[in-house]
């Protein structure tokens, strides 16, 4: 052989789009510029509305409880003063020259202060039980996470899942029916089964009959969300004994519950919680370190390559929805577990702010985690708010979660590369 | 091994896309298959590859009757296949890709390790230059194919197809690739080369077979058949291979593309400080391999995409982040590279894709009402005058072939006094005799006083047509070169990036 074709392939080879890879960093782009001028007059907003709102604040020292005896206050008012200026600040250096590789951290540190200037205002002259709000924060966030990673799974198989809530709702449901006639264990299993035949459908309809995913996603959240409440009503309200299971314990764990502050937050939690964290390990390490995983990746980016490498992409995705739909399910079971009975719309959205956990998670399940955490926090921290005594209206922290997911969807989406082959139906000749 | 595809029939619904085709391909030996777009070798290929399952005739290896199912059945007899589309994941690392359906594994785990070390034993063996852990997305498309081969020779493939595989690649790529397929030859495989390129079957193959519309026309020695003989045997008639036209007579300069620089969303350079200038009269061919800034080079002239500095004009209009509307009422024609894309609207019919550039001109609308007793007129004007194909002006241009696709978009854009043409990519994927015409038609325009701006991947398009050649290497221009002064090889290195004028002038 020649050594003439001996190149490295180190994409700086001969007459490529390579050169695509080298990011102008001399001028910053139209782009770049707007987003950073953007995030600066988020900044700016967030000081405004810290002197408008949190200034006022009826002030007095807030009392932030860490465990049983150890505790700290912070000043509501100087807080939020500091708060305010760190913002103003942050806000006019990022609009006139950007803040460059700190970005990211300052945001965060941002965030961090500004929470804790509201939960301070919220908690003037009161006591605030810290790792209460973080433990519920992790409880709130299961769920989530639950759903989120039936989510993942079916999208990175390439099929859109718009269909968690309803997955999660079927759950509830069933695990709330099967539950009262035998046991919370026999209905988390029965969950799990209904669920999956539910992502069987979709997989069916989406693989058979080309059916367009998103519009089959809402059909079955719909139909769900119909059904259930129809029994509900006519069926459940009358006879109490098909729904009543009681709820489930939290299991402390020895030696680990122990620990100060982590202790209570991370190990003194129902088995959903336990469950929900392994299952995170057990998929990122199925997705990135198996064949499975391999194949499974292969059929949501470029299901062609897959299918002529003898890989039967058909299959592969009916029985990654199946999968997905029982994890689903065994997440809707949790409400069961938590409330001891099905109410009519009981999971209340919480499957589509799992959707926006699946996209700010970047359709990682580590990543899914964390945005889970956020949304849980912003959860707990709600319901924590409507035992204090604040000014904000009941109803408007019911709607905390989605502005949230709102906000943080809006900020997150660009950039985000979803599968390739994400919604595209497959063609096996 | 002898594999032998007898009486292979495939129909379509309304096409018959293999009829009654034989081939036989041996052990140690190069096969080419040529033919032009649509005569049916991507089909008759896809048939053996197990994609596609023959209505009839059968597949025998060494006598016996074989069925392909899946691709697997044909993998596990043997055969490989490297699509013209490469079917690689961008986002998975090499290793990834080659192992992919036969990932080897420790436990539950996938086995890293060994996958890269397979890697790295058969591109040592056959000198691909493979980094297994290197991602897909960042490679050169030359490299990107050699882990299309690594994949097909991991599965020990006795028979190897090639489907048009020298489309994406330099000259130098090329004949990087060649060395390959005399390697993989030598080493006692048998290789079916599909191919449009006359020169390059001539070149590599140790037999030709020649398929048009379907059918198997003729097979034939390259030691015996020259160029001239085998495009008539492929396109069925005497075809003029060369583009004839007259000396240049370039005026005075029309586009003036100044210091123009534009970055994608994420601030990539895609088109870097370009400077050029293309006079009345002439035809300056835009060469470069895929990719290198050619495409968002036009998007920027004809107002599709954002400049973030430079200057365009054309006869002194300035046309920097003019709309496309305005580029076009500055007489200027563009024939778009993708014509199903952005060159028609495919549900609309013939007469209305020829109104799309002028619908709500004078001439076609009054108020907000459509003028189609004029529209229709036009429509058959033009089918006439540009030769058509089509069954009437009514039908949607999307069933069309390619050619007579790109006929009425070249019958749109040239029908009318013009100060520049842009080309892009005019005849890819069109057959040999409406690819003469078009060519024509580009020399017509130039000759009536256009400036002409032809971009084209295929070097071979633009050598025939220009009378000089730009070379764009990485968003830049590294030549300006006069057509005559220069040459197949001397374009093709700089199309490599391994020359820059530019490099040379400082230096």
């Amino acid at each position: 052989m020649s050594e003439g074709i001996g190149l490295k392939n180190t994409g700086h080879g001969p007459g490529t789009d390579a050169y695509l890879g080298m990011v102008d960093s001399v001028t910053r782009t139209p782009d770049e510029i707007k987003r950073s001028r953007n995030l600066g007059i988020a900044y700016l907003i967030g000081a405004v509305i810290t002197v408008a709102v949190f200034v006022q604040g009826t002030g007095g020292t807030a009392t932030f409880n860490l465990d049983n005896d150890a505790s700290f206050g912070i000043g509501a008012i100087p807080l939020a003063w500091i708060c305010a200026v760190s913002l103003a600040v942050l806000g006019g250096v990022q609009i006139s020259r950007g803040t460059a590789n700190f970005q990211s951290a300052l945001l965060g540190v941002a965030a961090v202060l500004f929470i804790f200037t509201l939960m301070a205002w919220a908690a003037a002259g009161q006591s605030f039980s810290l790792t209460g709000t973080l433990h519920d924060a992790l409880k709130a966030s299961t769920p989530l996470v639950f759903g989120a990673l039936g989510g993942i799974l079916c999208e990175r198989s390439g099929i859109i899942n718009i269909a968690i809530e309803g997955f999660l709702l079927a759950g509830a449901f069933t695990s709330a029916v099967v539950g009262s006639v035998t046991n919370l264990w026999i209905g988390m299993i029965a969950a799990m089964i209904v669920s999956s035949l539910l992502a069987l459908l979709l997989a069916w309809l989406a693989i058979r009959f080309l059916v367009d995913q998103v519009i089959v996603g809402f059909a079955i959240n719909f139909f769900v969300l119909g059904l259930t409440s129809f029994v509900d009503a006519r069926v459940l309200t009358s006879n109490p004994e098909y729904n009543g299971v009681p709820t489930l314990a939290e299991w402390k764990i020895p030696l680990l519950s122990d620990i100060p502050i982590i202790g209570p937050v991370l190990f003194e939690q129902t088995i959903y919680v336990y469950l929900g964290l392994a299952l995170v390990a057990l998929v990122t390490w199925a997705l990135f370190s198996t064949k499975w995983g391999l194949q499974t990746r292969a059929v949501g980016e470029h299901p062609k390559a897959a299918g002529t490498l003898g890989v039967n992409v058909l299959r592969r995705r009916y029985v990654n929805l199946a999968v997905a739909g029982a994890i689903t399910g065994f997440g809707g079971s949790w409400w069961t577990a938590d409330v001891g009975r099905f109410n009519e719309n009981i999971t209340n959205g919480r499957g589509f702010i799992a959707l926006a956990v699946v996209l700010v998670g970047r359709h990682h399940p580590v990543g899914a985690l964390c945005a889970a955490l956020l949304f849980g926090f912003s959860d707990a921290l709600a319901l924590k708010f409507s035992f204090l005594s604040t000014s904000i209206p009941s109803e408007f922290l019911e709607l905390a979660p989605f502005l949230v997911t709102l906000i943080v969807v809006a900020s997150v989406g660009r950039g985000h590369r979803v599968p390739a082959a994400l919604g595209q139906p497959y063609e096996q000749q | 091994m002898e594999l032998e595809l007898r009486g292979i029939t495939k129909r379509f619904p309304g096409v018959v896309a293999n009829d009654n085709v034989n081939l036989t391909i041996r052990s140690g030996e190069v096969l080419a298959l040529v033919g032009e777009n649509g005569a049916g070798k991507s089909t008759l290929m896809n048939i053996l590859y197990g994609l596609y399952h023959a209505d009839e005739g059968d597949i025998y290896i060494d006598g016996t009757p074989v069925k392909f199912e899946t691709s697997g059945d044909a993998i596990a007899a043997g055969i490989g296949m490297v699509h013209q589309h490469f079917m690689l994941v961008p986002v998975f690392t090499v290793a990834e890709n080659v192992v992919l359906g036969i990932e080897p594994t420790r436990g539950l785990s996938l086995d890293r390790a060994k996958a890269a070390a397979e890697v790295e034993r058969i591109s040592d063996e056959y000198s691909l230059g493979l980094e297994p852990d290197a991602l897909i997305e960042n490679l050169p498309v030359g490299i990107q194919q050699r882990v299309e081969i690594s994949k097909v020779l991991l599965r020990d493939a006795e028979i190897v197809v090639f489907d048009e595989p020298t489309a994406v690649l330099t000259p130098q790529e090329i004949d990087d690739f060649f060395r390959i397929v005399e390697a993989l030859k030598a080493s006692g495989r048998g290789i079916v080369f599909i191919t449009h390129k006359l020169t390059e079957a001539l070149r590599v193959a140790d037999r030709i077979s020649v398929l048009r519309r379907g059918q198997t026309v003729g097979e034939a020695d390259p030691s015996e058949i020259d160029e001239v003989g085998l495009a008539e045997l492929m396109v069925g008639r005497p075809v003029q291979l060369v583009v004839d036209k007259s000396p240049a007579e370039p005026g005075a300069s029309t586009l003036q593309v100044n210091d123009l620089h534009v970055v994608d969303a994420s601030g990539r350079t895609l088109v870097d400080h370009t400077t050029f200038d293309v006079r009345a009269g002439e035809i300056v061919g835009i060469a470069g391999v895929q990719g290198n800034g050619q495409t968002e080079l036009v998007e920027a002239i004809t107002g599709l995409r954002e400049i973030l500095s430079g200057t365009v004009s054309v006869d002194g209009i300035d046309l920097t982040d003019a709309s496309p509307r305005d580029v076009h009422l500055a007489a200027v024609a563009h024939v778009p590279e993708d014509r199903q894309r952005s060159g028609l609207v495919s549900e609309f019919s013939v007469a209305e894709n020829l109104v799309l550039t002028r619908y709500h001109s004078d001439e076609f609308s009054s108020g907000v009402t459509m003028n189609w007793s004029r529209v229709r007129e036009n429509a058959r004007e033009l089918v006439e005058q540009y030769d058509v194909r089509t069954p009437s002006i009514d039908t949607s241009a999307g069933t069309l072939s390619g050619g007579n696709q790109q006929k009425v978009i070249v019958a749109r854009e040239l029908s009318r006094d013009l100060r520049l043409v842009i080309a892009s990519q005019p005849t890819r994927g069109v057959d040999v005799g409406s690819i003469e015409y078009i060519h024509a038609q580009v020399v017509a325009a130039r000759d009536e006083g256009a400036a002409v701006m032809v971009v084209s991947t295929e070097l071979d398009e633009v050598m025939a047509l220009a009378d000089r050649v730009i070379v764009l290497y990485r968003g830049r221009v590294v030549a300006d070169l006069d057509r005559d002064a220069t040459n197949h090889n001397e374009v093709g290195l700089y199309m490599a990036g391994a020359l820059d004028q530019n490099e040379q002038a400082s230096a």
